[in-house]
Formats: structure tokens, C-alpha cells, sequence
């Protein structure tokens, strides 16, 4: 069963010196995470300081924006600005990279949706210097 | 060194309300601080020590210690949302094993329900300007949301079914049909579970707790303390706590902290999973019990579904009595926050005090599993196991 889809809307994130890089390069349409150049894993959300040995020489790096849906869910009852978005997508999208996401899938056909399927990146402006990661059906 | 038969609780209430629009919050802390005194057979100015969680009014445990006029040698408000007064009741123990108070007082109160809170609405205000805020508050993250990703993952993984997650609900409103003050006194089948409206699939209204209004509140206090009351004290035998998380990226939603609390609990204890004759298991959703009753070692991994679909938590005669009070499925989970109401109905199981209709025969050993936060994200998950004085 199709449903129709509100736009969903894009609240400016609340950004720190720690995270500004981040949603700088979303605005630019670019996705960046972050890897230890110590212990070499990969994080996210981006830290300052690697989750996995605290080390402080974590670098940006551009991911590819491409993955997989590790789970979803769609919302039909919420507050806010999205109380009347729904029925919306929220999922946990795993990078090809590795880390996974939360994020929300944008599709005319949440009910079609599946965990596993593949999803890219897309990018939703939030005013000045953001814009939100999203993913849609590959 | 271990808690281990070193602290009782020797006081316990709940306040009756479910809705409290003519109270303050903190008169409905000090009307359950009140009651469970009186239930122990202490007065306030017994208590030196007191424990409570970021529901407390103002600045917590010392705007409270003011407003009840407490003198006070021990303050504790650790805060790990719905599971903080199970980790109190793990820290009052410590406290008083090292001799640092003897009388500790554990508080919960709020009113959510007076100020108009909806199922589904909620984003919680101490949500906003912690370090991953901007990653998740700006795609419309709900409570339910956050839940029913981890139910929706449990299901790929382990072929968990709606109608098995259903089957908790069903066994909450049998529990609560012999609780006067429960909120759903309707006795419930499957299928009614299944035909409420979802709210973030695939949980539908009915996997979600009520929203309720009023508290509770627990008396812990030392070996010498106890000896002087009437009350029978309820042994506390041995805790664990530990924060669950998103680990940098490394996302499973399939089983919660209780995998990392349930086993220092036990062994502690010095008892198994087998050797349980009540459990009060956070309920905040349907599919928080079924991970925590995996973790927590009742049933093998991936076998909540099956499990609870059997039958297996219905008191008395279950293989798990569970949660018979009716939880906060079905009774009462106040300010959002059901620790403090688990560790409660584990008292009155241990005492003998349960409805008789769902009281456990001779119940020796009881546990109390707490889980604050969200199984989607990440949570303080802890356990503790009580039991009868000469356990």
C-alpha cells in the first residue's frame, strides 16, 4: 500500500566546534567520517577523540555515501516539526565503509522498503552551513 | 568484597495516583519518601542517605533534601533515566556495606501525564545538547521510533512475530486485572493488541507502556538497622549495572545492557537464571522484555518470541512469574521512568504481599532488571537480585 509522503522537514542540527567540518561538507554535498590514525577504525558519530583508543589524531575522510538498511522503522505518530511528516522512515543505514547511521530513508514506497536493501546518499539543505544526510533506495 | 546480604529494603510504597494534577512534584517525592518510612517503621529523621534520579525537582537530591528537611551523611543522584532507582538500590547497598550511612532513602515522582504527554510525541529534553544531539534529534527520532527499529531487527535476525511481542501485553493485563490502581484494567487478547493503531511499526499502541503520573519510593538500610524494625527485611544479594551503546558505529539493537549487568548480578548472588522464582523486567515496550529476558539468560538467545508466547511469565504458575503488578505495560510507569516500580513489586513478591492471585508460592529469590535510555541508542541497563531474609 502506497501512502502519501510528506515532505519531510530539515531542522537545523545543533553543531559544535567538534562537528561543524561535518555538516560544512554536507552543505557541499559531501559525507565525511572519521578514522583513527592511530588504531585505524573508523567512527561515527565524529569525535574529536577516537571512541575505540582515545587517541586524538582522528582524520575526516569522504565516504562514498553508499550502504545498506540495517533496520527502519515507519513513524506515524511524532512531535515537533515532524508531527506532520508522517507516516516518515527512520533507519540505521550501514556504510559500506563500515559504521552505521541513523538517518532517515526518503521513498514514495516506505512500505516496499526492506533490511538489507541498498540506499545512497542524498543530501536535504538546513539553512546556512548544513544540510542533513539522508538515504534513498539505490 | 561484595553487597551481598550486607543492606535490606525494609520500606516500600507506590503512590495510588496515576493522574496527579493537584500535586506538586516535589510534594508527590515527599508523599512516596512518606509512605515507604512508614511502611519500614522509620521516620525521617532516620534517613542519612538519599538517592534520586534527574526527575527529582531543582537541583535534585539537594533541593529535595531541603524540601523534606533531610540531615544527610550520603547523597546520590546518579542519573541513568528509567533504570536509575535499581542502580540506587545497588549503590545505597555499597554505601552501607562501607559503613557510610545506614538508612537510605530512594526517591521517583513525576507527571507526565498532567502536563499532557502523548505515546509517540516524545523526543526527552535531556536529549538536547549531549555530543550526538545533531546526529539524531533533526530526523525525527521518537521513543517508540528508537524501539521499534530494535523490534524490527530482532524480528530479521530471529523471526521474532507481532504476535508474539503481543503476547506480553496480553500477560501485563491478565497481572493488572487484580491491581485496583492499574491504568488498563481490561483483560486483553492478541489480536486487540494487534488491531491498535501502529505507531512506529511494528509496534502498535498497545507494545507501548501507559503514561502515568504519581511514583514510588524504597527504604534500604544496614543489618543492624533492620534487626530493630518488625518489618521483614528483603535481602539485597547482589547487583550490576552497565551503560549499552551504539559503540562508535558498531550498531545491534538486538540485545541490550542487561547482557552486561544480568551476569554480575548473578554472580554476586551466587545464584542462576534457574534459580529465580519472580522476575519485574522493565517494560517500557513489548520488545524491551523480550531482549532483556534473553540477555538475561531465561531463554537462549533469538528465543524471547517462542518463550513468552508459551505462556512462560503468566503468575503464579509460569516458568518466569513477570511483572505482576501489570508493569508499565498496564499499571503504572511514573514520569516516564519504571526502575523504581519494578524493584517495588520484587519486594512485594519476596514479602508475600503480591495479589493473591498472582502472588509466586514461597518466593525465595526475586529479580529486578531496570532499563533507562533506549534499546535503540543507548541505555544504563541494571539488575538486582533480592531475596527472603535467610537467603
Amino acid at each position: 500500500m502506497n501512502e502519501p509522503v510528506a515532505t519531510l522537514p530539515a531542522p537545523m542540527p545543533e553543531i559544535n566546534p567538534e562537528t561543524k567540518p561535518f555538516w560544512e561538507a554536507c552543505a557541499q554535498g559531501r559525507l565525511l567520517l572519521k578514522r583513527c590514525e592511530e588504531c585505524g577504525e573508523l567512527h561515527y558519530y565524529p569525535r574529536a577523540i577516537c571512541p575505540f583508543c582515545m587517541s586524538a589524531a582522528t582524520t575526516w575522510f569522504e565516504s562514498k555515501g553508499q550502504g545498506s538498511i540495517y533496520t527502519f522503522t515507519i513513524t506515524r505518530r511524532a512531535g515537533g516539526d515532524y508531527a506532520r511528516a508522517t507516516p516518515f522512515v527512520l533507519a540505521y543505514v550501514t556504510l559500506d565503509e563500515g559504521p552505521t547511521m541513523l538517518t532517515n530513508i526518503v521513498t514514495n514506497n516506505p512500505e516496499a522498503l526492506a533490511i538489507g536493501q541498498r540506499v545512497a546518499v542524498v543530501f536535504h539543505a538546513a539553512g546556512e552551513g548544513a544540510a542533513l544526510p539522508r538515504f534513498a533506495p539505490a | 568484597m561484595s553487597i551481598r546480604g550486607k543492606a535490606y529494603i525494609v520500606g516500600a510504597y507506590e503512590h495510588p495516583l496515576r493522574v496527579a494534577p493537584h500535586h506538586s512534584l516535589a510534594q508527590l517525592h515527599a508523599e512516596v519518601a512518606k509512605g515507604a518510612l512508614a511502611d519500614a517503621g522509620l521516620s525521617k529523621n532516620d534517613v542519612d542517605a538519599y538517592f534520586s534520579a534527574g526527575d527529582a525537582p531543582g537541583m535534585g537530591v539537594i533541593s529535595m533534601a531541603d524540601y523534606m528537611g533531610l540531615k544527610l551523611s550520603w547523597m546520590d543522584s546518579t542519573e541513568t533515566g528509567g533504570s536509575s532507582y535499581v542502580t540506587h538500590v545497588g549503590h545505597a547497598a555499597a554505601a552501607i556495606a562501607t559503613g557510610k550511612c545506614h538508612v537510605a532513602l530512594i526517591t521517583l515522582a513525576g507527571r507526565p501525564r498532567a502536563e499532557g504527554m502523548q505515546t509517540g510525541t516524545g523526543v526527552r529534553p535531556y536529549f538536547l545538547s549531549a555530543p550526538e544531539t545533531g546526529f539524531e534529534n533533526v530526523f525525527g527520532i521518537t521513543v517508540v521510533g528508537m524501539y521499534a527499529m530494535a523490534a524490527r531487527r530482532h524480528m530479521h535476525e530471529y523471526g521474532t512475530t507481532s504476535a508474539q511481542l503481543a503476547a506480553i501485553k496480553v500477560t501485563a493485563a491478565a497481572h493488572a486485572m487484580h491491581n485496583p490502581n492499574a491504568m488498563v484494567r481490561k483483560l486483553l487478547t492478541v489480536e486487540d493488541v494487534l488491531a491498535s493503531p501502529l505507531v512506529s511499526d511494528p509496534l502498535h499502541l498497545m507494545d507501548c507502556c501507559v503514561i502515568s503520573d504519581g511514583g514510588g519510593a524504597l527504604v534500604v538500610v544496614s543489618e543492624a538497622v533492620k534487626k530493630s524494625l518488625r518489618r521483614e527485611g528483603v535481602k539485597i544479594l547482589g547487583h550490576g549495572e552497565a551503560p549499552k551503546h551504539l559503540m562508535g558505529g558498531r550498531v545491534d539493537l538486538t540485545y541490550t545492557g542487561a547482557r552486561f549487568s544480568g551476569p554480575r548480578a548473578f554472580a554476586e548472588a551466587r545464584v542462576t537464571p534457574q534459580d529465580i522464582d519472580y522476575a519485574s523486567i522493565y517494560d517500557s515496550f513489548t520488545i524491551t522484555v523480550l531482549e532483556t529476558i534473553e540477555d538475561l539468560g531465561f531463554c537462549p538467545r533469538g528465543q524471547g518470541g517462542p518463550f513468552v508466547a508459551e505462556g512462560n511469565l503468566r503468575a503464579p504458575h509460569g516458568k518466569l512469574p513477570w511483572n505482576t503488578d501489570g508493569g508499565g505495560l498496564c499499571n503504572n510507569h511514573p514520569a516516564n521512568r519504571g526502575g523504581m516500580t519494578k524493584v517495588i513489586e520484587a519486594v512485594r513478591q519476596v514479602r508475600g504481599e503480591a495479589h493473591p492471585a498472582v502472588q509466586v508460592k514461597d518466593c525465595q529469590l526475586a529479580l529486578a532488571h531496570g532499563t533507562g535510555g533506549s534499546i535503540g541508542t543507548r541505555m544504563g541497563s541494571a539488575t538486582v537480585i533480592l531475596g527472603k531474609e535467610n537467603a
